[in-house]
């Protein structure tokens, strides 16, 4: 086992002020709550703006990094060597031997770079530098010194002990979840809708979610598949709340009461006043949707406006202006697309209007909506006194 | 009240099914190749299936080998015995409402340089014999006609076929897809000139993962699956004991007082089509101007105009009634069906089928329970229509 340790490096969090050590602290649960995902055991240190994952056990070095790949807040991971001793030729001697296997081909530019947490070290750490630099060179003839623009950097801290490193694993940068409120995502069993709960998760937002189920019209493996969604979504954000809302009854009654054309539009005018109720109570301060304009006759500016006045509550849309492939790309990254296109349907596919409108006006909504006034609040408060709510922990 | 009427795709296993697989595995859980006690021990109930199945089909206890089920026997026969007749010629004859486990296997044959032909089929599903034999030329290798069909439950005359295939070129090598007739047809495969027949072990009320493959003495076929020669080198790998105990058992409990069970089936399903087609705008296909008689007797085919299947089936789930939309093993993918399409039934029809079957376990009171259900649901979902 080459490397006994990996340093995250962060890069948003070093200039939030007297509020960094809320990020720092959120980066160090998120990492610890990953690493509790793969095998071994670990212990994660934060110290003068540097945090270290020291493995304790045996372990895998692809399923850590994949674990830490998934930690939002971390933009960089640097696979470290310790040398339990300080003395320095046995210090040159293993950084050699660290060169000699990492590196297959020895013909690049380096520097090295030296830390120097020991103040009483025998070194200064420009002394370090070009000790160290010289060594290597004696003993790699094809490595060569740039000082300003070197391809390699490598990097010699000395602590107690001995810490070498110099390649970078990219992390996924961001913001650790947990340091930008709690937002409510509304999670169908499509493409959009997970790549956004990704995507503000990514800012440090905690999310929870919210599914419309429509038995019979939808199957119970169509309310699996968004379980799975969710999980997998969980990766990268923690434990998920979902809460599965039964929407057959306003659904129908909007049917049997409502003009066809307008039927996706009520709807969704119903769904975000659900979403809201629920994000209020668990203290959400937003809701998310995987909208993406153009794409259905219910994302067009004007019948996002009709229906977003339903509520009151922000709502927010990362994929807004985002290309179906770019979405695509970004699900299969998260690892989402393939459940996404597994063949059930959701609510909102099942009665869609074959000419729904795509220029909705309000007052023509609203004017619909009258229709609904005996029961439809009676409907509402009986779909969030029998919410179903499941705790999805990551897959 | 639960109604399980989706035999079709696959059965409760009889509790003495259990009870035997259950002592193999406790008890008797010996390598059946192994030269101790304990191997010869395990052997004995390998050996005791094979009887049992033999008997039942009045062949000889070689003829049988022991696969994963209908899907591997299926493969093994096509493509074991298209490999080895291939100087023969290598032609295939199937029909258009086969199996995907017979039409899969064949398709990947077409892509290997064979040439599939399909023969049609008429409004119940029966092979149009006089195609049949037309299309037959000297390249013919294998006939492939499954005796039931899975979603409207047609029985195919194999044994008119089976002579008149013979009578033209009796080199030809005929294969049966018996994984829904098994168990409910008396079926004798030297008498009807079968050359190999598939069956699957849970239609019966035996256990998933395990079926066998007839195959007739002296019938050139390669072996599919290579490894330590086990079942003559038929079918390497250790034999799967519990299933092969499991499945000797439910063969052996299936034919008890068989013609009794099978007259019983006959009268739920001729009460329920008649049940059924008293509903408004719902008819029964694949037994159009026919006895009920000369159908399979547990597979019965619904078309309810007016309603999507999938959303019946997830209403009748909600009630605790299990159907099938189309064949369930192709469900997770929703494609046409292709024997609806094939006996003539338009796209919104072939949409709105679902499947009812039954088993010796099925009551008439889980009938009309699944009636009065449907009675309940089809006005209030065909009210609710896309538009």
């Amino acid at each position: 086992m080459l490397y006994k340790a990996f340093l995250l490096k962060y890069a948003e969090i070093g200039i939030k002020g007297k509020n960094r050590y809320i990020f720092e602290n959120a980066l160090v649960k998120q990492a610890k709550d990953a690493l509790a995902r793969v095998d071994g055991s670990f212990s994660i240190t934060k110290e003068m703006g540097r945090i270290y994952v020291e493995a304790e056990s045996e372990y895998d070095y692809d399923e850590v990094i994949d674990a830490l790949q998934h930690v939002f807040g971390i933009v960089a991971i640097c696979p470290v060597k310790i040398v339990d001793s300080i003395e320095w030729d046995t210090v040159v001697a293993e950084t050699i031997s660290y060169i000699d296997k990492v590196y297959d081909n020895k013909d690049f530019s380096f520097k090295v770079a030296a830390k120097r947490a020991n103040k009483s070290y025998e070194r200064t750490s420009p002394e370090i530098c070009i000790d160290m630099g010289e060594q290597l060179l004696n003993a790699y003839p094809e490595m060569h010194v740039d000082i300003h623009n070197p391809e390699t950097v490598i990097t010699i801290e000395i602590r107690n002990k001995t810490y070498i490193y110099s390649t970078i694993e990219p992390g996924p940068g961001g913001l650790p979840v947990g340091t930008g409120g709690k937002a409510m995502v509304l999670l169908s069993g499509g493409i959009d809708s997970p790549v956004s709960s990704y995507m503000i998760a990514k800012r440090g937002v905690t999310v929870e979610a919210v599914y419309f189920h429509a038995p019979p019209y939808t199957s119970e493996r169509a309310k699996q598949k968004v379980v799975d969604l969710a999980a997998r979504v969980a990766r990268y954000t923690g434990t998920i709340r979902l809460h599965v809302i039964n929407f057959t009854d306003i659904q129908m009654y909007i049917y049997d009461k409502c003009p066809h054309d307008q039927l996706t539009i009520i709807m969704k005018r119903y769904m975000l006043k659900l979403a809201q109720a629920l994000a209020e109570k668990d203290g959400c301060q937003a809701l998310v949707t995987g909208e993406s304009i153009g794409q259905v006759a219910s994302q067009t500016l004007q019948s996002m406006a009709v229906i977003e006045d339903a509520c009151s509550m922000p709502i927010y849309r990362p994929v807004i202006a985002f290309d179906k492939q770019d979405i695509v790309d970004i699900a299969e990254k998260v690892g989402t697309y393939e459940i996404s296109i597994q063949p059930y349907e959701d609510c909102c596919t099942t009665f869609v209007a074959k000419h729904p409108v795509t220029k909705p006006t309000l007052t023509s909504i609203q004017k619909s909506e009258t229709h609904l006034v005996e029961k439809i609040d009676e409907m509402v408060q009986k779909a969030l006194d029998t919410v179903e709510i499941i705790e999805v922990e990551a897959d | 009240m639960e109604a399980y009427l989706d035999n079709a795709a696959t059965t409760c296993p009889f509790p003495q099914v259990r009870d035997i697989m259950m002592e193999t595995m406790e008890n008797e859980y010996g390598n059946p190749s192994s030269l101790h006690m304990k191997g010869v021990n395990a052997e004995q109930y390998v050996k005791q299936a094979r009887k049992v199945i033999a008997k039942a089909l009045k062949v000889t206890e070689k003829e049988i080998i022991f696969t994963s089920g209908g899907t591997e026997s299926n493969n093994q026969a096509l493509i074991g015995a298209a490999m080895a007749n291939h100087r023969k010629g290598k032609h295939i004859i199937t029909t258009k409402i086969e199996h995907a486990s017979v039409h899969n296997p064949l398709l990947f044959l077409e892509s290997q340089g064979y040439k599939i032909s399909f023969v049609s089929v008429d409004k119940n599903g029966h092979v149009d014999m006089d195609e049949l034999l037309q299309l037959m030329d000297d390249e013919t290798s294998i006939v492939s006609i499954m005796h039931v069909n899975n979603e409207i439950g047609a029985v195919e005359d194999i044994e008119a076929i089976g002579k008149a295939i013979k009578e033209k070129d009796a080199s030809v090598l005929f294969h049966v897809d018996a994984i829904q007739s098994f168990g409910k047809f008396k079926i004798s495969p030297k008498k009807c000139n079968i050359d190999l027949m598939s069956v699957s072990g849970h239609k019966i009320h035996g256990p998933k993962g395990i079926g066998f493959l007839y195959i007739k003495d002296k019938t050139k076929i390669n072996p599919y699956i290579y490894g330590g020669g086990q079942q003559k080198g038929m079918r390497s790998g250790t034999e799967n004991v519990p299933g092969i105990a499991g499945l000797g058992k439910a063969v052996e409990l299936i034919h008890e007082n068989h013609e009794e069970k099978i007259n019983k089936l006959y009268e739920l399903k001729q009460y329920f089509v008649e049940q059924v087609e008293m509903l408004p705008d719902v008819h029964v296909n694949g037994c159009t101007d026919m006895d009920i008689r000369q159908t399979a007797p547990h597979v019965v085919s619904v078309t309810t105009k007016g309603v999507r299947s999938e959303v019946l089936l997830h209403a009748l789930e909600d009630k605790g009634i299990y159907v099938s939309s189309g064949s369930a093993c192709s469900s997770n993918h929703p494609a046409l069906s292709g024997t609806l399409q094939a006996i003539g039934l338009p796209k919104d029809e072939v949409e709105s089928t679902i499947r009812f079957s039954f088993s010796v376990f099925t009551t008439k009171e889980e009938l009309d329970y699944a009636i009065e259900a449907m009675k309940e649901l089809l006005p209030v979902l065909r009210k609710y229509v896309r538009r």
